[in-house]
């Protein structure tokens, strides 16, 4: 198949067809990443402006990096602390940068549906990379990657998110790409981070972390925020720990061999006891490394993948 | 100066009149109301197949004069209800300054009797600046013109503020309108809480919020035996609320917006800033609890919380986007949608647009009873029209149905037997 999407905005608009090309095009690009030399000509000539309205060093590394690996030039723009302050609205900045004719914008932003927003008004490519607590798409697909790549297949496989569900974008792309590919999603959280209406998006709800995690193939933590303390969702980080974080022996309910993943950046002694943090069922720096291979995927897709003019 | 109005299908319901009649106009007041009536030397309009009712009236407007008038004023906003057939407006008083002393009143009230298009009817706030610690000075308000006291959109915290609130304007026999809302449940949601907020990833607001001012409220009013008027009811459980209230003998009325009745959460897919309001549009369910109401009576009246915004306050992330949509001049439609859905009778949804909203506001308007003003709106319950954005008379846009196509409209609106409005 071919496919060449305008824009990346979400998992949900994409089938389990293009979900899975997408994962084929970054196992090729995979290799690329492991040459001395790794740098192809494929996007030579092609401008990526990641624009972060939130700081994220990881994701906005990892974009930058992949564009250059693919030879674009590649320009970041941290928008939070500069224009936004200054009155300018999201429409006044992305008309600006779109005046500097970029070919495809990355963008991080805090609102929900910032994205979409942009992709309306914008000639050129948008790829979310975070907006708000709604999609993370370029999250999930390094999650699936990296599954398939120590379970060979998604299909039938038990995952397990624990943690503020509500909060998280993570976990949105993630139901909607795992259930696309055919496992079972458990997600569990205390009552107040888990939102109404999750399993419609499909997934099952868990009260505690042991039900959840018990079987399963991959336990998924996702980071807490600290000041989540403060909104009263949680009464301290310690409690929290001590009911919703990871340790060994917890980890034993899952199946021998499970995986152990977190987006990062990882609280150490918080969701992740530092045993499991260092221990040898997690993937964490696994799912760094095939981040880079799957945004060259989704940049390279983008552009326009087959029919780019090999040069 | 006589106007006939010839052969259209008068639908009355304080008088309970539904019959094809001419209605004979002289100097803005009804004459008579009989069928064939001589014409002798009055103007004639033919109203055969049109629907001939008392001018429609919109108990819940934001008009924004003074002060943010970059958003609607008194010419516009008239213009707007005019247009929508809506001959008498209540007006809320969140402008700058806020309606809260009699030298805004008399200006709100002298410039829509000067240059405009309709009648307005400021509703006064409840505190002072509507900041919740001073009662504004009711009598006087109420002397100069006010037809009730809210504090719509801020709505009062403290307990024992609305108690003697309700009390103060009791003594004046005003009403007091809620918008009845727990803020600190609201706790900055952006839309309804539900699966929709779940999977959009924007904060909600529960139904709670609501449920719980308006049972506050509610109880409040029983306390004191004085009149509470809920804004907006958009939840199942305030329905209900009011219903089992209006059992108990409880002074209280309500109203509900037709994009509550209307349209459910599903409208925000896309981030729609236009679906944006408060309370926020609710879940299917909500919805026809909102329909039950206006079946069974318990809903009162049929109001649009007009509130229009500046493009460029709409056209910004949903999460930051202001609340509220205009209103004006789609009520009408969408009111009529409900007879041609069955949910009411053309006279019951006439009623809730006529002499319902008069009687809780205490006008001498909605009735086309011989002696009366003649505000009257010519509709044609038929003609389909899309809404455009360059043909709205109001300032702002923010309507979630431009490009949409509705049916039946008025066609030419009345103010004490003046011609308004005409659509050609
Ligand atoms: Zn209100």
């Amino acid at each position: 198949m071919s496919f060449n999407p305008k824009h990346v905005l979400g998992i949900k608009e994409l089938s389990q067809e293009e979900i899975t090309f997408i994962l084929d095009t970054a196992g090729s690009f995979k290799e690329i990443n492991t040459r001395d030399i790794k740098k192809v000509p494929t996007l030579r000539g092609k401008t990526i402006v990641n624009l972060f309205f939130e700081a994220s060093t990881r994701t906005r590394t990892s974009f930058e990096i992949a564009g250059k690996r693919l030879s674009a030039d590649t320009v970041n723009i941290s928008a939070s602390s500069s224009s936004v302050v200054k009155g300018e609205t999201l429409e006044d900045t992305a008309q600006n940068i779109e005046a500097m004719h970029p070919d495809i914008i990355v963008m991080r932003h805090s609102a929900s549906g910032a994205c979409h927003y942009l992709a309306e008004r914008l000639r050129c490519s948008v790829v979310n990379a975070g907006d708000g607590t709604h999609e993370h798409p370029s999250q999930a697909l390094l999650d699936a990657f990296t599954i398939r790549q120590h379970k060979g297949e998604i299909n039938g496989l038990t995952v397990a998110i624990i943690g503020d569900i509500t909060h998280s974008r993570v976990v949105r792309s993630n139901i909607y790409c795992l259930s696309k590919l055919g496992a079972n999603v458990r997600v569990a959280g205390p009552g107040t981070m888990l939102p109404p209406g999750l399993e419609k998006m499909g997934c099952t709800i868990f009260k505690n972390i042991e039900d959840a995690i018990s079987g399963a193939d991959c336990v998924m933590m996702l980071r807490i925020q600290r000041e989540r303390q403060g909104a009263s969702l949680i009464p301290s980080v310690r409690e929290y720990a001590r009911f919703f974080g990871l340790n060994e022996q917890k980890l034993k309910l899952a199946k021998e061999d499970a995986i152990v993943m977190h987006p990062g950046p990882i609280n150490r002694g918080v969701e992740l006891a530092s045993a499991v943090a260092d221990g040898a069922q997690n993937v964490i720096l696994d799912q760094v490394e095939n981040g880079v291979a799957v945004r060259m995927a989704l940049l390279y897709l983008v552009a326009g993948g087959d029919k780019l003019q090999q040069n | 100066m006589k106007i006939l109005v010839k052969s259209g299908r008068v639908v009355d319901p304080k008088n309970a009149i539904d019959e094809k009649l001419d209605v004979l106009i002289v100097d803005g007041k009804i004459a008579e109301v009989a069928s064939n009536i001589d014409a002798g030397d009055a103007e004639i309009i033919n109203a055969a197949g049109l629907l001939v009712t008392p001018g429609l009236i919109d108990m819940h407007v934001h008009l924004r004069d003074p002060g943010l008038e970059y958003k609607e004023d008194i010419i516009t906003g008239t213009k707007a209800a005019a247009a929508g057939g809506v001959t008498s407006v209540a007006c809320m008083p969140n402008t700058k300054p806020v309606i809260d002393n009699l030298a805004v009143v008399r200006y709100v009230i002298a410039k829509a009797r000067e240059q405009g298009s309709a009648n307005v009817f400021p509703i006064a706030s409840v505190t002072q600046g509507m900041k919740g610690d001073l009662l504004s000075e009711m009598g006087e308000l109420k002397e100069g013109g006010c037809v009730g006291f809210s504090d719509d959109g801020l709505p009062v915290k403290d307990g024992e503020m609305m108690r003697r609130a309700l009390e103060y304007a009791n003594t004046f026999d005003a009403p007091i309108f809620s918008h009845a809302e727990d803020l600190s449940l609201v706790a900055g949601g952006a839309m309804n809480e539900g699966p929709v907020s779940t999977e959009l990833g924007l904060k909600g607001i529960p139904w709670v919020a609501e449920d719980a001012a308006t049972a506050r409220d509610i109880m409040l009013a029983e306390f004191t035996a004085a009149r509470l008027h809920v804004c907006h009811v958009s939840t199942r459980g305030s329905v209900e609320l009011v219903r089992q209230a209006k059992a108990r003998g409880v002074r209280v009325t309500c109203e509900a917006t037709p994009h509550h009745f209307t349209l459910t959460d599903e409208a925000v897919r896309g981030y729609d800033t236009n679906a944006k309001m408060n309370p926020p549009l609710r879940s299917q369910q909500d919805v026809d609890a909102v329909r039950e109401g206006l079946k069974d009576g318990t809903i009162d009246a049929i109001a649009t919380d007009h509130a229009p915004h500046h493009h460029d306050e709409k056209n910004v992330e949903f999460a930051i986007a202001l609340n509220g949509i205009i209103g004006l001049e789609t009520l009408l439609p969408l009111t009529l949608k409900l007879v041609g859905e069955k949910v009411l009778t053309l006279s019951q949804a006439v009623a809730l647009m006529t002499c319902n909203p008069a009687a809780i506001l205490g006008i001498d308007r909605g009735s086309l009873a011989v002696g009366c003003v003649a505000d009257m709106t010519l509709i044609n319950p038929n003609r389909e029209w899309t809404v455009e954005a360059s043909e709205l008379q109001s300032k702002s846009k923010n309507s979630p149905w431009i490009g949409t196509t509705m049916k039946g409209c008025a066609v030419r609106t009345l103010l004490a037997g003046k011609t308004v409005f005409e659509r050609s």
